[in-house]
């Protein structure tokens, strides 16, 4: 649905199930880009000329916008960052750097992105915390179950995807935070795969910290947001200093730093990134979250079931309750298939999807990775499934 | 050379598993990983040299099919050569890839990656071997 928003799929044949590595783009968001530095450009809270300060308020608009989005209680909660990585970096190494200790566990899975892996292995090898892993069940999902055995007198932080990126389990936030606040365990999450497709709502599922791009939610690359509870967030030490964050510093080097959120956006920020951010977040409210949500679940449905039709093919999360199919042609390295699938301009992403442990769980390190959103078709799975049928040329087609 | 003929002999590389396997005595082999940043393949090269001899080479790892396949047939290119006779079939398989001057006889069946640098994606894939060999050479060469 919505094809029409998006030039990019009116130019030409492109099949793009790619959408957990980069969504594509509106035009609106386009639109939104290019007004900023045709008519406007400027930057923010500098400048006493009306463009500047028709900038400065398009920006902190955007922050009521975002507010809105995941309903936080308060706009200066609300944290611009360059996207989920840096998010999740400033959450370690800006708060929990500062407020664990050695010994203390931290709980993640090895379904985990990367991002949201390696900042707590170097708290790990700087600070002695320990990183521990709630195990999975078979169907690669966290249970409550498993939550709890996982969690200790020293467990001190759970930092959970709200959706995995290959595996594509929806993880029950609001009762996990639970469990984890009832314990004084605070919740990390790392919402990159699910803000564009899931409701969250940080104050019913009681997150402290959360992360998320706007280049996975149909937004420009290069920005994204920290959300973190006030009191937390103000107990934060900023990871970068510079103009923008500082009220006042003298040559004795006594430095006071601006109230929440500019203490902890250093330097002039990515503004059409922002304004962006704000366009596509509009764009996703219009069409509207639970028709989004709906529409492409049951596209995933239809997708299983069609691949499920091919026995020569295995399919890694049938089980599970995403919009993430990951699939192998039996036989074949999963670069080669989407080597081969390219060919017919659908674009799916091989590899490990920057979750290296996920071998563990899965016993296969490199699977090829369909990505849903609401832009897809069945038209574009019944080509797929066509190809895929094809495939016994693959050698012929791609050597 | 025949497109046919070319993929038939990527093909048989490809699927021939009798050196893709972690060696036995592994404590004497010297072990060296190679991957690609740009995708995903990696492999782990094992290799037994005997003074100036590469006595046996054996490999392991995921990577595509011309990653694996340009692997074998260097491999069988290189086991029983001397470090000075290997660099110079290494040598003469990057100017390959590159498009530069080549002794095709000293690489027999890895001409079938002759045009590969019509697809510049995949170079890196078909010196994956070649890169993690020769790091291995250089660093024992006596």
């Amino acid at each position: 649905m919505n094809r029409e928003d998006f030039t990019i799929l009116n130019n030409g044949k492109l099949i793009y199930f790619d959408n957990g590595a980069t969504t594509l783009k509106p035009d609106c968001v386009r639109d939104t880009i290019n007004d900023y530095y045709n008519i406007y450009t400027s930057n923010i809270h500098r400048g006493d000329y009306s463009s500047s300060l028709k900038v400065s308020e398009l920006y902190d608009n955007c922050r009521e916008e975002v507010r809105d989005y995941i309903n936080a209680k308060y706009c200066c909660e609300i944290i611009f960052t360059s996207g989920a990585t840096e998010s999740l970096n400033d959450i370690v190494f800006g708060f929990f750097r500062h407020n664990l200790k050695k010994g203390d566990e931290v709980l993640i899975t090895e379904s985990e992105h990367a991002s949201n892996v390696l900042p707590w292995f170097i708290l790990q090898k700087e600070m002695g915390i320990v990183v521990k892993y709630i195990s999975l069940n078979e169907n690669y999902e966290v249970t409550i179950d498993n939550l709890q055995k996982a969690i200790t007198n020293k467990t001190k932080v759970v930092s959970l995807a709200h959706v995995t990126n290959v595996i594509g389990d929806v993880r029950d936030i609001k009762n996990i935070a639970k469990i984890c606040h009832e314990k004084d365990i605070f919740v990390v999450v790392d919402a990159a795969q699910s803000a564009a497709h899931e409701k969250i709502d940080v104050v019913d599922m009681d997150i402290d910290f959360l992360a998320f791009s706007a280049h996975k939610m149909y937004g420009p690359t290069g920005v994204g947001v920290l959300y973190g509870k006030f009191n937390l967030l103000k107990k934060m030490i900023p990871c970068r200093y510079g103009g923008g964050m500082n009220a006042i510093f003298n040559n004795d080097g006594y430095v006071e730093l601006k109230d929440l959120p500019d203490r902890l956006e250093a330097g002039t920020p990515n503004i059409e990134g922002v304004l962006g951010l704000c366009e596509c977040i509009k764009y996703i409210k219009k069409i509207g979250l639970e028709k989004i949500n709906k529409y492409e679940h049951d596209l995933r449905k239809y997708l299983i079931d069609r691949l499920s039709e091919l026995d020569f093919i295995t399919v890694y999360n049938k089980n599970n309750n995403g919009i993430i199919v990951s699939f192998n042609i039996n036989g074949v390295f999963s670069q080669d298939t989407a080597i081969y699938l390219d060919k017919y301009n659908i674009c799916v992403r091989a590899g490990n999807h920057c979750a290296k442990m996920v071998k563990n769980v899965f016993n296969v390190a490199n699977t090829v990775r369909v990505s849903l959103s609401f832009y897809n078709t069945k038209e574009e799975v019944d080509l797929l499934i066509n190809v895929l049928k094809n495939s016994k040329n693959i050698w012929e087609e791609i050597l | 050379m025949d497109n046919d003929i070319k993929r038939s002999i990527i093909l048989d590389n490809y699927q021939d598993n009798s050196n893709r396997i972690i060696p036995d005595n592994v404590s004497e082999y010297i072990k060296i990983n190679s991957n690609n940043d740009s995708c995903i393949d990696n492999i782990d090269i094992y290799v037994k040299i005997n003074g100036n001899l590469i006595e046996d080479i054996k490999y392991y790892g995921e990577a595509c099919v011309i990653a694996i396949s340009s692997t074998n047939i260097l491999r069988n290119l290189l086991v029983g050569k001397t470090f000075d006779e290997a660099k110079n079939i290494l040598r003469n398989y990057f100017n390959m890839i590159e498009e530069k001057e080549y002794d095709n006889h000293l690489l027999k069946e890895a001409c079938v990656y002759s045009d590969i640098s019509k697809q510049p994606s995949r170079k890196t894939c078909a010196t994956l071997f070649a890169r993690g060999i020769s790091k291995i050479l250089s660093q024992n060469d006596k």
